[in-house]
């Protein structure tokens, strides 16, 4: 889990959370990927995306800075 | 670790919103704002210019209370929900020259993404040209944003920097409730006829703002976004709740009997007249959505969402909206609104402008190990 890819989407108008989040999902296949945001908007869209690919999602929030987390 | 859950995050709580916004918006038609215009963000902004005296088109000034109240509804929200956070940072300026361009291509067309719609749903079918043309603007969005298109980052900011649009649109809000008037010539300017005299009471126009911004803060309601999710993404969330809006402005439209379909109107005794607020310039209500679609798109919002947003604290869409005031006013004091002289000329240094801020759109990295 050393090597997990994290994207750092925080600041990123729409759509781009979400393409980032559609182009690491392809890319990885599977496996375990890390997000990072700072809007409940930017969480549901990226978690809609993930979850139309098959993924799981979770997320916690620290400080306004959303963690998402993307399993598959 | 929490899951989201959020009926309004839903598309079950999309359809429903985008359905209430449709009925509001053909309900305030009913009730007095101009046919086919309900709850237009670029014709209602552009009648606030108006009122404030940025240009002088007679029969469009009229100090909106819808918008403000979008604005509001959205802050109330967005404060409700703990979602309010104030930031800054993402290329203000261009935004501010997107909103300009924006709104000269929706005034070419006569209406932002939201009028498209209401006008389809009321039957004039020059909407189905300026759809086509937001569509097409949206789909040359979608490839700049395919290859890393990105106007940078926000930054959280400090708390003024949300607070300054919230307060810019209470203080509209008051100034439409009471109007002032300062001296015969001054500010505040209203049109005694044409569709800046038409509107809503007032009351009933400030609780629908209200209702449709706190509604669409929610649900992240968006005419534009909706395009090009389904073209990007694959992804049907938004245009469910964009379709529903149309579905049922049409449905009340029928209700209310206000729908009157045609590409012109013709009366009972054979004279044809245009469709309300528009005109039948075909290539020119294609390409003024171009324009339009393709802004709203590089800036990551429809209008109506840029007001939302700048509502939660985001102080770019602030600018955006502010960029679209002034675009309103440059649109009429040039003669570029509709089919006027220098509609042609707005639609091909638009074009240019929106193009260049595209190109030079660089991707962010945002891998990290």
């Amino acid at each position: 889990m050393t090597d997990m890819e994290k994207i750092d989407a925080r600041g990123l108008s729409c759509p781009q959370p979400a393409l980032l989040t559609k182009q690491a999902l392809k890319r990885a296949g599977e496996g375990e990927i890390e997000m990072l945001v700072d809007t409940m908007t930017q969480v549901q869209n990226c978690s809609r995306t993930a979850e139309q690919l098959g993924w799981k999602v979770s997320y916690e929030e620290s400080e306004g800075i959303f963690e998402i987390r993307l399993r598959k | 670790m929490a899951k989201p859950k959020d009926i309004f995050a839903s598309r079950i709580g999309i359809i429903i919103v985008g359905l209430a916004i449709g009925c509001i918006a053909a309900s305030l038609q009913k009730f007095g704002n101009p046919s086919n215009m309900g709850v237009c963000v670029a014709c209602f902004t552009r009648d606030i210019a108006g009122a404030l005296g940025f240009h002088r088109a007679g029969i469009v000034q009229y100090l909106r209370p819808e918008i403000p109240a979008f604005c509001l509804g959205a802050f109330l929200a967005a404060l409700m929900f703990k979602e309010f956070r104030p930031r800054t940072g993402s290329a203000p300026m261009l935004r501010f020259i997107l909103g300009m361009f924006a709104m000269i291509g929706a005034l070419i067309f006569l209406g932002c993404p939201w009028r498209a719609m209401l006008r389809l749903a009321g039957g004039d079918w020059n909407a189905i040209l300026g759809i086509a043309g937001l569509v097409t603007g949206i789909a040359i969005g979608v490839i700049f944003l395919r290859v890393g298109f990105s106007l940078g980052r926000s930054y959280t900011s400090r708390f003024p920097v949300g607070l300054a649009m919230p307060i810019v649109m209470l203080v509209l809000l008051l100034l439409a409730i009471f109007y002032p008037k300062f001296s015969e010539t001054s500010a505040l300017f209203q049109s005694t006829k044409g569709p800046g005299a038409m509107a809503a009471p007032i009351i009933l126009s400030i609780v629908a703002g209200l209702i449709i911004g706190f509604l669409a803060q929610r649900t992240r309601f968006c005419t534009v976004g909706a395009f090009r999710d389904l073209i990007l993404m694959r992804d049907f969330h938004l245009l469910s709740g964009v379709i529903a809006f149309v579905v049922a402005a049409f449905v009340m439209n029928l209700i209310y009997i206000q729908f009157n379909p045609g590409f012109t109107l013709t009366a009972d005794d054979g004279s044809v007249s245009m469709q309300p607020a528009a005109h039948t310039t075909h290539w020119l209500n294609f390409c003024g959505m171009v324009l339009a679609g393709l802004s709203f798109c590089l800036a990551g919002g429809c209008p109506g969402r840029q007001v939302f947003l700048s509502g939660e604290g985001d102080g770019d869409a602030a600018m955006f909206v502010l960029g679209m005031l002034v675009g309103a006013a440059v649109s009429h004091n040039f003669l570029m609104v509709g089919s006027q002289v220098m509609a042609p000329c707005a639609v091909v240094i638009g074009l240019i402008v929106v193009f260049t801020i595209g190109i030079t759109g660089r991707s962010i990295p945002v891998l990290s190990r």
